[in-house]
């Protein structure tokens, strides 16, 4: 009659199934590799571009096409998911002080997206939308 | 039995004992320290503490003003040599604490808030948010884990002390999760177990609450001192008995009955304006805030719930900034389980059993009269608190005490322990084995613990509550006779080894039992009613005949035996106890 | 106050006689203002006397009766039945050696918080005569949440960085580390840093943040974590920039 702890195995490959705030966290993670594949999208457009306009002119197309629009979509979907939940974390690891009490963590994630459109809309007049 | 072998073993991991333990690292790094708990240290009861810890710093405060407001408050059965010490000792122990990390709460020059509390002249309060006694705790704890010396038994729970020749050689413990006994051989122990709630019904005591400590001094022959005097707290949760603290009244919560009247006044507490006041209305003791509830109820003006009958603790008036700041864990509390926000509406409440003024009779220096065997904390008696407790004195007392009989343990090592022959002395850690072996060889057993553990928590309630009387306390004390015998016939239901907690709340229920004999007969034999200690048929206070503690001594019958022992008196000679009016 | 029956699943686990878990189930007549805790201690009163767990002050301070109830680290005092369905599946912590029932063993999280240096490390001892140290409201501000730890060890429940990878120091022990790198009274950052900023320390943390979700006690480990990250980062950008500066 002794002890005879138990250890419960651990699904090494599939334990993030077992709740959804687990699923969020993966589809999280799982977004730096569309947005790594992105970049290296973009990566072979300036490759392209150096090759001369055919070259350029393939890429577009393939861009262009609907597998490449599917992509960018999708990539376009992570890459959003990845900066709600970045900004909405910011408060979490900058918490700020001012004048005796904690900032409201809306206003950090406020501030966030403020900067965010703002860039956005910089970046858009300057390509001339 | 594995022997396991330390200089001073502690049992109880709580404020006291963790005090002790730090305190007897301190005083010398070469002393083996064994700290056996039956639950891990962070899970003591202390931690459910709230209100504060009471300790003289504000300038227009004195020791002299502490020292009348308890021994007041203690209806003159506090011994004034102890009291004297303790607040001088108070500053000094939440000062320590506050160099170890403890989160006092803070005045805006960052210097140490005090807040009001029940009975008390001056606001000496110190408090950390309402979870004063989690972060002394933990503070505690934490601070413990710097000291290598200090080794841990976490989940040991301790059945019996070994005392051969008037002198202690050590405790005998079960290891929960192997279900074997171990014999913890030491020169000196400190019993810091707590109190014993868990015998009455409608508690604020958490399960663990159960006294083993007490029982365990009061068989091996240490008398248990006062244990008629149990404080009933006048604002516990309905059902549940979730304490509910006195703080809320110190910032100005007020109590009201079913036509929203604020009956203290009627209860020589009053006038109710201004409010707050100091020693008035709400921050009146509690055992008078109890009574005057339990006066409410003969008069039919209590308000009935499904859970018996409250009254109404108003915050509404405090706003939702204060209450958020000052009492953020009572509106938690009350939000998730009576489903009230004390911001909208007031929190259902009534008396429940909260502290067990009595106990393991100690000096000044925590030490019983056998040699090697001290005790601290609620599971003590010095005694300090007499009839009835002031809030926040308690947790002080943990700190003070817990130092006190560290330094005398450690002192009584020092001065070398006498050789015992080990025949006497595994004779009775054989005895020990005994009693444990007896539980699981038990067959045929017609007695249920539970049924009988209820039986046990009705008869107090009924015979030794709020109120007592001659044939109440008769009734109760033959009643616990009855169940003493049936509790032989239990027989245990979980035969395993392992974390047995069927066997564990077996054993509570022998230390229970034992606790409640000795509160019952000291409460019988008590003819007079003082602070907590109130009769029906003598209903005055009687300083001639009872200006004296009870001292209630084992014996093998089951009802102890009772003694008296003058209270020791140096300058404050008993008077009335005096509240409400305008004190200042 | 209504009465309802309801089913309790329940793993029970005894090393005398199972070589593995299993689920058992029982009827429990509860009342609708009930918490998970007092469903099982009806079962241990009225029904099975074998069934071990833990249990202390009923008001979500001790820590003590942490489970998983309905997938969830929760509680078992601060679960309403009023937010479960009528089937209520009841497990032990999760990540942690079953001894038996609901019984886990705790010893690899105690251990950890000690090797963080949980305590006041400061620069010189000051005397109790000085009174105490002076700390503005706003000091105590800053560390106070991640003071409120219970040790309850529903982050540790949850974390799955902790499931897959028992060095890790984990959530509690570290939101206590940064407490006192906090508390305006400690000068300890660099002594706890060894354990703190090791690999199996902060940097086991890959920011689930399932820790803070079930805190019962809004601590918020995962933010404590995040904030040592980039002190920690910092601090060694600062050695490598300016190697004459104290730490």
């Amino acid at each position: 009659m002794t002890r005879r702890p138990y250890i419960r195995p651990v699904r090494r490959y599939s334990w993030w199934l077992s709740q959804p705030r687990y699923v969020r966290y993966m589809l999280r993670e799982v977004s730096a590799v569309f947005i790594g594949s992105y970049t290296l999208m973009l990566i072979v457009g300036l490759l392209r571009l150096s090759q001369g306009p055919a070259a350029y002119e393939s890429f577009l197309n393939a861009v262009q096409s609907t597998a490449g629009v599917t992509l960018s979509l999708i990539s376009f979907i992570f890459a959003l998911y990845h900066s709600v939940t970045w900004f909405g974390v910011t408060p979490k690891a900058m918490p700020l002080r001012m004048g005796g009490k904690a900032v409201p963590p809306a206003i950090i994630v406020g501030a966030h997206w403020l900067v965010w459109a703002i860039a956005s809309l910089l970046i858009l007049l300057w390509v001339g939308v | 039995m594995e022997t396991i072998t330390s200089d001073v073993a502690i049992v109880g991991a709580g404020g006291a004992g963790l005090r002790a333990a730090i305190a007897l690292a301190e005083s010398n790094p070469g002393l083996r320290i064994a700290l056996i708990s039956k639950v891990y240290p962070m899970r003591s009861h202390t931690v459910a503490a709230e209100g504060g810890a009471a300790g003289v710093i504000k300038d227009n405060d004195s020791f002299d003003n502490h020292f009348n407001d308890t021994v007041a408050g203690g209806d003159w059965l506090c011994d004034q040599d102890a009291v004297e010490l303790f607040t001088h000792e108070a500053p000094k122990e939440l000062t320590r604490i506050e160099h170890w990390g403890c989160p006092w709460s803070r005045q805006a020059d960052g210097h140490v808030a005090v807040r009001s509390f029940g009975g008390m002249k001056v606001e000496r309060t110190w408090y950390a948010a309402d979870k004063t006694g989690f972060h002394l705790l933990h503070t505690l704890f934490q601070t413990s884990l710097k000291y290598p010396a200090i080794e841990r038994y976490d989940e040991y729970f301790c059945t019996d002390i070994v005392a051969v020749n008037g002198a202690c050689q050590g405790v005998v413990a079960l290891e929960m999760r192997t279900g074997q006994l171990r014999f913890f051989r030491a020169k000196a122990i400190i019993i810091a177990t707590g109190g014993a709630g868990r015998i009455f019904p409608f508690t604020t005591n958490g399960a663990v609450k159960t006294g083993d400590g007490m029982a365990m001094a009061y068989r091996v022959g240490v008398p248990l001192k006062d244990m008629e005097f149990v404080q009933y707290h006048p604002t516990g949760l309905p059902g549940t008995g979730i304490l509910i603290t006195e703080a809320s009244r110190g910032e100005g919560g007020i109590l009201v009955n079913k036509d929203g009247y604020r009956y203290l006044q009627d209860y020589d507490l009053g006038p109710p304006d201004p409010w707050p006041r100091k020693k008035a209305m709400e921050l009146g003791p509690r055992d008078r805030l109890s009574q005057a509830f339990w006066h409410e109820q003969q008069q039919g003006r209590t308000i009935k719930t499904v859970d018996g009958e409250v009254v109404h603790l108003d915050l509404r008036h405090l706003g939702e900034a204060k209450i958020n700041e000052r009492l953020p864990m009572v509106r938690e509390l009350s939000r998730s389980y009576v489903r009230v926000d004390p911001v909208d509406a007031p929190i259902p409440v009534r008396p429940v059993v909260h502290y067990t003024m009595g106990g393991i009779d100690t000096d000044t220096n925590g030490a019983t009269r056998i040699g090697g065997l001290f005790a601290a904390g609620e599971c003590a008696c010095v005694s300090i608190n007499g009839a009835n407790r002031l809030g926040s004195n308690s947790l002080t007392e943990l700190l003070v005490f817990g130092a006190r009989a560290a330094r005398s343990a450690a002192d009584y090592v020092a001065g070398g322990a006498s050789a015992v022959s080990d025949g006497l002395l595994m004779e009775q850690v054989e005895a020990a084995e005994n009693r444990v072996l007896t539980l699981f060889r038990k067959t045929n057993g017609n007695e249920d613990i539970v049924g009988l553990r209820r039986e046990l928590t009705a008869t107090m309630e009924a015979g030794a509550g709020i109120y007592r009387s001659e044939d109440s306390l008769r009734e109760s004390c033959e009643k616990l006779q009855e169940i003493r015998q049936r509790y032989s016939s239990i027989e245990l239901r979980d035969k395993s080894n392992v974390f047995n907690t069927d066997l564990t709340e077996v054993l509570e229920l022998k230390s229970m039992i034992d606790v409640a004999s000795a509160l019952a007969v000291s409460a019988y034999h008590r003819t007079e009613s003082r602070g907590s200690h109130q009769r029906l048929d003598y209903t005055e206070r009687d300083d001639k005949k009872f200006l004296r503690h009870s001292l209630a001594t084992y014996s093998a019958q089951g009802e102890p035996h009772i003694d008296y022992r003058d209270v020791v008196i140096t300058r404050s000679q008993p008077g009335e106890r005096a509240y409400g009016g305008n004190q200042d | 106050m209504r009465q309802a029956f309801r089913q309790l699943e329940v793993l029970r686990y005894d090393p005398d006689t199972d070589s593995a878990p299993h689920f058992q189930t029982y009827e429990v007549p509860c009342q609708d203002d009930w918490v998970v805790l007092d469903a099982i201690n009806y079962v241990k009163e009225n029904l099975d006397r074998t069934l071990s767990y833990r249990w202390s002050c009923h008001m979500a301070v001790c820590g003590s009766c942490g489970l998983v109830v309905n997938g969830e680290s929760v509680l078992a005092c601060h679960a309403f039945l009023r937010d479960y369905p009528e089937k209520i599946r009841v497990e032990p912590l999760g990540n942690f050696p079953i001894e038996r029932d609901l019984v886990v063993m705790i010893d690899d999280f105690v251990e950890k918080l000690r090797t963080v240096k949980p305590y006041i490390v400061s620069k010189k001892e000051r005397a109790i005569e000085f009174g105490e140290t002076l700390q503005s409201p706003e000091k105590l501000a800053a560390y106070k949440q991640y003071a409120d730890c219970i040790n309850c060890l529903l982050c540790y429940s949850a974390c799955p960085q902790y499931g897959l990878n028992d060095n890790f120091v984990g959530p509690a022990a570290l939101a206590l580390a940064h407490r006192y790198n906090l508390d305006s009274r400690d000068v300890g950052r660099s002594a706890r840093a060894d354990v703190v900023a090791s690999n199996p320390g902060i940097w086991e943390c890959s920011f689930v943040g399932a820790c803070s979700e079930v805190c019962p006690k809004n601590v918020d480990p995962a933010a404590s974590i995040q904030q040592m990250k980039i002190a920690i980062t910092a601090d060694y950008f600062m050695r490598l920039l300016m190697p004459w500066r104290k730490p």
